[in-house]
């Protein structure tokens, strides 16, 4: 192995490398950073590294044209060999990457590493979370499916709700007056050049500042921050009890990310590439769009925000968070980075998983959109057919016809957008239910104009049978005594 | 001459090549930014009359999807050129056509004839068939595109894609012209 040293000293006695890099990756670190918890920042980089390698590899086959982008991921998908897995490895590397650097975001708040002299890091960190974001939704552009199709068309939607502007920026957005070929090839230069290289740049200079200023300390209740001892307190950690990262810390790091990457291979393998989806024609709109995993929540936020608070939401609240993120190491620099002595952001971090996780989960079902297909294929339950009079099986037919079906649950099938109808009998009376078939109300149409007054009176015959056996419908207590005079004062 | 002087010369002449790099980013950068602002145009910048063909493929009372090539496309769009709108016609001179985009966030509206309600596959969004808003998180009814008859063609003015901000939504509330 002779030769190996001498090559190498060749090289470095011209490189020059060796000596700052064996400087980098023996400096010391507290022996209680060499923990599981610090693994999620490095295995979000060999996370970037694995897309930067597969996009490359795919770059090489697809095509960024709005015209045969489609076709050529059929290409990859059915005809060359390995392509799907190409596509499924750079898809399953994307859903890992956004999860890995949320989770390390998530630790590096909990950990108060965002405090003194770590300021402009976590500010990087910021941004490098909203490339990848970037780069999540620019990667849906590019499977330039019926998703990604309507996807930018719901992104030029929000953008033309800034005011005044709003109307340019949409222009720019697509590239032209509609989603086309040039709006694929300008999400194509974000996603393979723009983005990327700024994340290389931001990462780099990211991973410089946690050597140069050390890994942040395990953080112990008690040992509070200042500005002004900080630094000193942090060497004499390192030299009393440090350890070099290299071999110290850095095994545990090696083991997570060959962790992460098998796990992304077994996605792969096992699941296979996502989509594409329909073929983007926006003459087919026999589509149910949506975005992909780690958008779902944004859709349910869409979904129910009143219509009133839904533009200066979408356009503040996004502001608000990112500058909060941004002013945070500002204004809670200093002070105790335990998460034993910070209960607010415990608290905070415990809401947003809590939030994110019910809209990712309502976003999964989407209960606010009408069941498309519900009118014409879902089966009216047996037992609402069974002994029905005449009239109650007509209003079950206008019920199917009407596409009260797509809104309106029956036996657990059905839409979801509008309450399930099947004790609707116990909580509206007769013409409780008549007023709310003809005028609508609560999110409901109005079907005064569409149905007719035989129809209206089918409808309501058969909705009057939907409670529960020994549960008697709902009933207006002074109709009796209106109709036999009993109460007429007269008598 | 003094080391202190020639210093000071040396950095005038940095100075100046920083000016002139200066000049010629500024020189290099104006058209960079002139292309990149292309694609903007002022509202109804991209509109024109499109041809959507005989009016007697839209009966009297009927909503039909009807869709066409939009006027401004590049070759290599590919299916992603075209675009549809539901036409209403309901008179014989008379009608009302919309685009298929919700008002909401743009997804594709459907027609339901049985029940005469558009509905959105996204966020729920439900108008009438006069394209006013019937429920849902939509903030004003479908969009209308203006529409014309000359020379036994049904035209309408069209060809950018409409949301809140740009000409199809603004212009047109009120709609509809015969001509």
């Amino acid at each position: 192995m002779h030769w190996l040293k001498r090559t190498y000293e060749w090289l470095d006695f011209r490189l020059k490398l060796g000596g700052p890099i064996t400087e980098a990756v023996t400096h010391p670190v507290p022996r209680n950073t060499a923990s599981w918890w610090y693994v999620f920042g490095s295995a979000s980089f060999v996370l970037l590294m694995l897309q930067i390698v597969t996009g490359i590899l795919l770059a090489i086959v697809y095509v960024p044209s709005a015209g045969e982008a489609w076709n050529s991921l059929q290409v990859l998908n059915q005809q060359l060999p390995l392509g799907w897995f190409l596509r499924a490895m750079h898809g399953w590397g994307s859903n890992f990457m956004v999860a890995v650097v949320l989770i390390h975001m998530a630790q590096v708040f909990l950990f108060g590493a965002y405090k003194f002299p770590r300021e402009l890091t976590w500010i990087l960190g910021v941004f490098l979370l909203l490339m990848t974001l970037g780069m999540a939704f620019t990667g849906q552009v590019m499977r330039f499916d019926q998703d990604a199709y309507w996807g930018l068309g719901i992104g030029a939607s929000i953008v033309a709700r800034v005011p005044f502007i709003g109307g340019p920026l949409v222009d720019l957005l697509l590239g032209g007056p509609i989603i086309a070929g040039p709006t694929l090839t300008r999400f194509f230069a974000l996603h393979v050049f723009v983005i990327p290289g700024m994340m290389l740049v931001f990462a780099g200079l990211h991973i410089w500042m946690v050597i140069g200023l050390g890994i942040n300390d395990w953080p112990m209740p008690g040992r509070v921050v200042r500005r002004s001892t900080y630094i000193q307190e942090y060497h004499e950690l390192t030299k009393k009890d440090g350890i070099p990262f290299v071999p110290g810390a850095v095994w545990k790091d090696m083991v997570f990310s060959a962790a992460i990457l098998f796990a992304v291979a077994a996605c792969a393998m096992i699941l296979g590439p996502f989509g594409p989806t329909g073929f983007p024609d926006p003459t087919i709109i026999q589509t149910v769009p949506k975005p992909d995993f780690f958008f779902l929540w944004i859709y349910t936020i869409l979904s129910f925000l009143p219509e009133n608070l839904e533009t200066p939401f979408i356009l503040i609240a996004p502001i608000l968070g990112i500058g909060f993120l941004l002013a945070l190491p500002f204004f809670a620099g200093e002070g105790e980075k335990s998460w034993h002595r910070r209960p607010i952001a415990v608290l905070s971090i415990t809401f947003l998983a809590v939030a994110f996780a019910v809209c990712q989960h309502l976003g999964t079902y989407t209960p606010w959109s009408p069941q498309m297909q519900a009118w014409s294929g879902d089966t009216v339950p047996i037992r609402y057919v069974h002994n029905a009079t005449p009239l109650g099986r007509q209003g079950q037919i206008v019920f199917q016809e009407k596409q009260c079906r797509n809104c309106h649950m029956l036996g657990g099938v059905g839409g979801e957008r509008g309450p399930a109808l099947d004790r609707v009998a116990t909580r509206l009376t007769y013409d409780q239910l008549v007023r709310q078939v003809l005028q609508g109300g609560g999110n409901m149409p109005a079907y005064g104009k569409n149905l007719s007054p035989a129809e209206v009176t089918a409808l309501v015959s058969f909705l009057e049978t939907l409670h529960p056996e020994g549960q008697l419908p709902a009933h207006d207590a002074s109709q009796q005594y209106i109709s036999t005079g009993e109460l007429d004062p007269r008598q | 001459m003094s080391d202190e002087k020639e210093v000071s010369r040396r950095w005038v002449l940095v100075g100046i090549g920083v000016l002139l790099n200066g000049a010629v980013a500024l020189l290099i950068a104006t058209p960079i930014v002139g292309y990149l602002l292309g694609p903007v145009r002022k509202n109804g910048g991209y509109d024109s009359w499109i041809d959507l063909g005989d009016p007697e493929q839209f009966p009297v009372g009927e909503t039909r999807l009807a869709s066409f090539v939009n006027p401004q496309s590049a070759p290599w769009d590919g299916a992603t050129a075209k675009a549809a709108c539901w036409v209403r016609r309901t008179q014989e001179q008379k009608f009302q056509i919309f685009a298929i985009n919700c008002a909401h966030l743009g997804c594709p509206v459907r027609w339901f004839p049985q029940s005469e309600l558009f509905m959105c596959p996204c966020h729920g969004g439900v108008y009438y068939g006069d394209g006013s808003r019937a429920a849902g998180p939509p903030p004003r009814g479908l969009f209308e595109y203006p529409w014309k008859l000359q020379n036994g063609k049904l035209l309408i003015d069209g060809g950018q894609m409409p949301t809140l901000a740009t000409s199809a939504s603004v212009r047109k509330e009120s709609s509809g012209c015969t001509g």
